[in-house]
């Protein structure tokens, strides 16, 4: 509690440029070092000096890119909590920080709890003795919200999901502690029993998890690009889409020049929803610069809805476009249906876009825009639970004491029955102790009062 | 008329499993010691059941072997039977329980005390102990003998203000009918110290022949010979069987006919008891679903009829008893021969103590055993022993013993006696151990012998055991790792393939081979590839390798709860200066007054911002000075 390391975004909420995401304690360095790819081949971030920078990505468990980031690299005493730490400057905002983030928190370190940065340089001779006050003021106010906020987001109907999980746990630890403690009033433990609620717990973590990873879009939101080529409709899209002429709507291809970036609310889903500039070649010089960033939002976004022109057939530069589309995240909105004239059908899209949803309809008539939102929504959601089966909302922290709880569990179901009670006692107890983080219950306790409850123990 | 009767280091008030290992450890360390009983006939006495271990007791029996205490030694002297328990669920859990006779046990241990050098027995009621603030100085009788001393131990049980009840009936009493300690409490009281009242009970006792044993199942003890203590001869004996019956409907009919004259229901008792110790009553009321619970028949020695039957824990009124005993089947026409009672008494609630069980109120004022709000004979004995140890330091001005979690149950023991709030009396259990993979029966030697050394209650006979050990362990375990097999040995290729266990690939040590679960080291030791060892040499390696990862793993955890145990907390700190703990965390801190931060930390209303607020102001003291 003292001596691990710990995280969190530094910056204040809200979209900025970049957002930094401290990370302090003895395994700062060597953890962040695990999750980064220099720009620079053989740069090591270990061997870095206190105060250099370094450029690279901050990758996931596939070694892909989450996002270009600046590390900070500071050591110890020299550093705000005098602890070696890193600082990641995220270039994409708080929604990639928060991935950051997560990414970090996947390492073992621990999220940080409000003021336990400055609590930490107090307690390393950082800050000035007068700072005590100040320092005891946070964790007094820290508590007290820690409490409240448990309390909310687990009140209701949220919570009958974590008591289900936390009392399948009291219960396997009671059956195995009753066992052992017990022997001759309980006997055997019921290995068939414990197996079963395990794979309960192993169960309802996964359906928690997915829910949790769903009500976060509902909160983070979601980037989704709207793409295709010149006057193809793709602002007056924007402007149905978020209720307001803010794009130039003409008929000269290459009107919008920068990329148009507006916050809506799809199906209650926070979208930034991003107009990107006509791709194609040019001379002009200015708009290859809209170009090449329309590309990069392409390439970020998790969605894409692709304009085609009903008129206009489908042409080489459509085809283009399509290249740089993930047709995983692609829908097809066929524009213009109010015209007359009709190039596109719809065995010529399924031969040249399999497998991509499609909808022909038209901004200007407003036709097959709700179908559109319909699509989004459930594209958005798609592999992150089914939809309206939990409404709960996860915090980082919640989500990583759930994962790990994940990560236990799964291993002790193969190994039951093949350890003796006592190592899986070992096991069970880690789980436990995780989960009882979520909510500060001592499950362990519980469980004792579950066994004088459920077994009549009595010499 | 008071007259100075003598003068002693130690006064050890009270002569039951607490006392004799307390006023034993004194003496042995060098102190002048008194140890005063309420009755000579009646030390080490087993009011209740006629057993010594089990789950996490067993454990602590062999920890006070280590240490030098006594009751693994008296108890191997006085058993009539052994079992090794929960032998199937790893060998941190298993447990050994032996029956004892219990007038055997009561007559080893007094014979050990008489033989003992430094230490006078006396007959006597301390009514009161006499302090300033320097500390006690004085014990005084009944009969007026005022004996000076600089330190006391109180291992005074369930006999202060003990009171008997059963029915209706209701009288002072200690266990057994013995004459309680009616004067002690105030005494306490008057010295500063909070005192609590707790309730426990005990069954009917039964006579042998008039028992139908053909209706039980026999419960036979271990055919293997099997001992408590580390030095005890390892003999085989003949061993007295206990018998398994049952409750039936009937019984529990006879309850429930008579539940409003039961005390647990009346009102009549106050005191809270223990929930893993139920009366019988209780249990029928409680689980009104079940037809039937199980009931042990014991015998209460070698050389009576008389027969303990667990189980059946009752203040019911004695008609109803006898009533309850004879709807049992094989008890149809019992004769009993002590009737079952609840007894109250008064216990010094514990958080008023330290971690060397010295009261804080008092200077070299000791409390031990059932007094402390425990139940359970090794309890008491293994407090005893550490609250005679660490007077007979204080007295000799030796640093104190402090037995931590990760080291002992008795350290488990103490510092949730001091740290946790008990509404019930404490028994220890297994799972209140955090690091129960390493405090195992088995190695209880390898943890705690070099500690009863330095404090010199290990003599050099078992020191020397103890090291010859060692030796053949650390020799033994060189042979495992350094014999190795290759894929193309045919002895081994057949060893193999007799016990099931896949052909090998690589060139591999003994030692590697004794993890793989199928294979047993005493299968290895059969081949002649092991120099000859005892049997505990065997399963000790055999626990050590088999269990390595998991041990490794509790190892780690040790680690990360020691740092915080090394933290240390001032010992003048004054709670009251220090800012922003809240109010329940500051009463707690200032009557606790832990050692430590892990201490404080574990104490019941001390929540982490509490702790995190007293990191800052402790920093910030240090920073003045």
């Amino acid at each position: 509690m003292l001596e691990d390391t710990i995280a969190a975004i530094s910056t204040p909420p809200g979209e900025g440029g970049i957002a930094i995401i401290r990370v302090s304690g003895s395994d700062a360095i060597n953890k962040v070092e695990a999750i980064f790819k220099p720009r620079q081949k053989g740069r090591i971030v270990s061997q870095l000096k206190g105060y250099q920078m370094i450029l690279g990505w901050i990758v996931d468990d596939k070694d892909q890119p989450i996002d270009e980031c600046l590390l900070a690299i500071m050591r110890k005493p020299h550093s705000y909590t005098a602890e070696d730490t890193v600082e990641i400057h995220c270039h994409g905002g708080v929604l990639a920080a928060r991935q950051c983030l997560e990414r970090v928190l996947t390492l073992g370190v621990r999220e940080a709890l409000p003021g336990e940065f400055t609590q930490r340089a107090y307690l390393n001779g950082r800050l000035d003795a007068s700072q005590a006050e100040a320092v005891i003021e946070i964790i007094r106010a820290r508590s007290k919200k820690a409490l409240n906020l448990a309390m909310k987001q687990l009140t209701g109907y949220n919570s009958q999901y974590v008591h289900r999980l936390e009392d399948r746990l009291i219960q396997v630890t009671a059956l195995i502690e009753a066992s052992i403690d017990f022997p001759e009033d309980v006997g055997e433990p019921d290995y068939q029993e414990i197996a079963g609620l395990l794979s309960e717990v192993r169960d309802e973590l996964a359906r928690l998890l997915a829910a949790g990873k769903r009500a976060e879009i509902y909160r983070s939101g979601a980037k989704v690009v709207i793409c295709g080529k010149p006057n193809v409709g793709k602002s007056s899209l924007l402007n149905w889409l978020s209720g307001w002429e803010r794009a130039i709507v003409t008929e000269i291809p290459g009107t919008t020049r920068d990329i148009i970036e507006e916050y809506v609310n799809i199906k209650g889903i926070p979208v930034r929803l991003i107009d990107t500039a006509g791709i194609r070649r040019t001379e002009d010089r200015v708009e290859a610069i809209g170009i090449k960033m329309a590309q990069q939002a392409i390439s970020e976004a998790e969605l894409a809805i692709f304009l085609l022109d009903i008129t206009s057939g489908i042409t080489e530069e459509d085809k283009e476009i399509y290249q740089s589309l993930n047709p995983a995240k692609t829908i097809i909105f066929i524009n213009k249906d109010d015209l007359l004239e009709k190039q596109i059908d719809t065995a010529q899209i399924e031969r040249l876009f399999p497998g991509i949803p499609v909808i022909v309809g038209s901004v200007r008539e407003e036709k097959g825009l709700s179908e559109l939102e319909d699509i989004v929504e459930a594209m958005l959601l798609a592999g992150q639970g089914e939809p309206g089966d939990l409404e709960m909302l996860l915090s980082t922290r919640q989500q990583q004491i759930l994962q790990r709880c994940m990560e236990q569990i799964g291993p002790i179901t193969e190994m039951l029955g093949l350890v003796s009670l006592d190592c899986l006692a070992v096991e069970i107890n880690e789980v436990i102790e995780v989960m009882g983080e979520l909510t500060g219950r001592s499950l362990k306790a519980e469980a004792m009062e579950r066994i004088f409850r459920d077994f009549c123990i009595g010499k | 008329m008071i007259y100075d009767a003598g003068e002693y280091d130690i006064v050890v008030i009270g002569a039951g499993h607490a006392g004799c290992e307390a006023a034993l450890a004194a003496a042995r360390m060098g102190c002048r010691t008194l140890l005063t009983t309420l009755s000579i006939e009646h030390i080490a006495l087993m009011p209740c059941n006629p057993s010594v271990g089990g789950p996490a007791k067993a454990q602590v029996v062999r920890e006070i072997d280590a240490l030098g205490g006594e009751m693994a030694i008296n108890t191997d002297k006085a058993s009539i039977q052994m079992r090794m328990i929960n032998t199937g669920k790893g060998p941190a859990v298993q447990a050994l329980r032996a029956q004892a006779d219990k007038h055997q046990y009561h007559l080893a241990m007094v014979d050990t005390l008489l033989r003992q050098p430094n230490l006078n027995l006396l007959m006597a009621e301390v009514e009161k102990i006499e302090a300033d603030q320097n500390g006690v100085s004085a014990v005084i009788t009944k009969t007026g003998a005022r004996f000076l001393c600089k330190a006391v131990v109180v291992t005074s049980g369930t006999y202060l203000k003990g009171r008997i009840i059963i029915g209706d009936v209701i009288y002072d009493g200690g266990p057994n009918n013995q004459v309680p300690a009616m004067k002690l409490s105030q005494s306490l009281m008057d010295l500063g110290l909070t005192l609590g009242r707790f309730k426990t009970g005990t069954p009917p006792r039964i006579n042998r022949r008039s028992v139908d044993f053909s209706k039980m199942i026999e419960q036979p003890g271990d055919e293997r010979p099997l001992r408590f203590s580390y030095i005890s001869p390892l003999k085989p004996r003949e061993q007295i069987s206990c018998w398994l019956t049952h409750s039936t409907p009937l019984t529990h009919q006879i309850v429930m006919d008579n539940i409003h004259r039961a005390p647990m229901f009346t009102g009549v008792i106050k005191g809270r008891g223990p929930r893993y110790c139920p009366s019988f009553e209780d249990k029928v009321v409680r689980f009104a679903h079940k037809s039937s619970h199980q009931l042990f028949i014991e015998p209460e020695g070698r050389y009576t009829d008389e027969m303990y039957v667990q189980g059946l824990n009752t203040s019911l009124p004695e008609d109803v008893q006898l009533q309850v005993l004879r709807s049992i089947p094989g008890l149809e026409n019992v004769h009993m021969m002590r009737t079952g009672y609840a007894i109250e008494y008064d216990y010094v609630i514990p958080s008023q103590l330290q971690l060397t069980l010295e009261t804080q109120a008092i200077p070299g004022l000791f409390t031990a055993g059932q007094i402390n709000g425990t139940s359970g004979y090794e309890e008491a004995a293994g407090q005893g022993l550490i609250a005679g140890i660490n007077a007979a330091l204080k007295v000799q001005g030796r640093d104190p013993l402090i037995l931590k979690r990760s080291e002992a149950y008795l350290g488990v023991l103490i510092d949730d006696l001091v740290n946790k709030e008990n509404d019930e009396p404490y028994r220890l259990l297994t799972s209140r151990a955090e690091y129960r993979l390493l405090l195992r029966q088995d190695n209880a030697d390898l943890r705690l012998t070099a500690i009863g050394r330095e404090i010199g209650l290990v003599d050099d006979t078992r020191w020397e055991a103890f090291n010859r050990k060692l030796e053949r362990l650390s020799a033994a375990k060189q042979q495992l790792k350094e014999t190795t097999f290759t894929p193309g040995d045919a002895e081994m290729a057949s060893f193999l393939a007799q016990h099931n266990s896949a052909p090998l690939k690589d060139r591999i040590s003994l030692w590697e081979l004794l993890r793989r679960p199928e294979i047993e080291i005493e299968q290895l030791a059969a081949c002649g590839w092991l120099d000859e060892a005892p049997a505990d040499i065997l399963e000790q390696l055999e626990i050590q390798c088999k269990y390595e990862g998991y041990i490794k793993k509790q190892q780690e955890q040790v680690k990360r709860f020691e740092k915080l145990e090394e933290r240390r907390i001032p010992e003048d700190i004054d709670y009251h200066q220090v800012q922003g703990l809240s109010n329940e965390a500051l009463q707690k801190l200032q009557a606790i007054r832990p050692r430590s931060i892990g201490q404080a930390s574990r104490i019941s209303g001390v929540n982490p911002a509490d702790i995190n607020v007293l990191l800052i102001n402790l920093e910030k003291a240090r920073r003045k000075s």
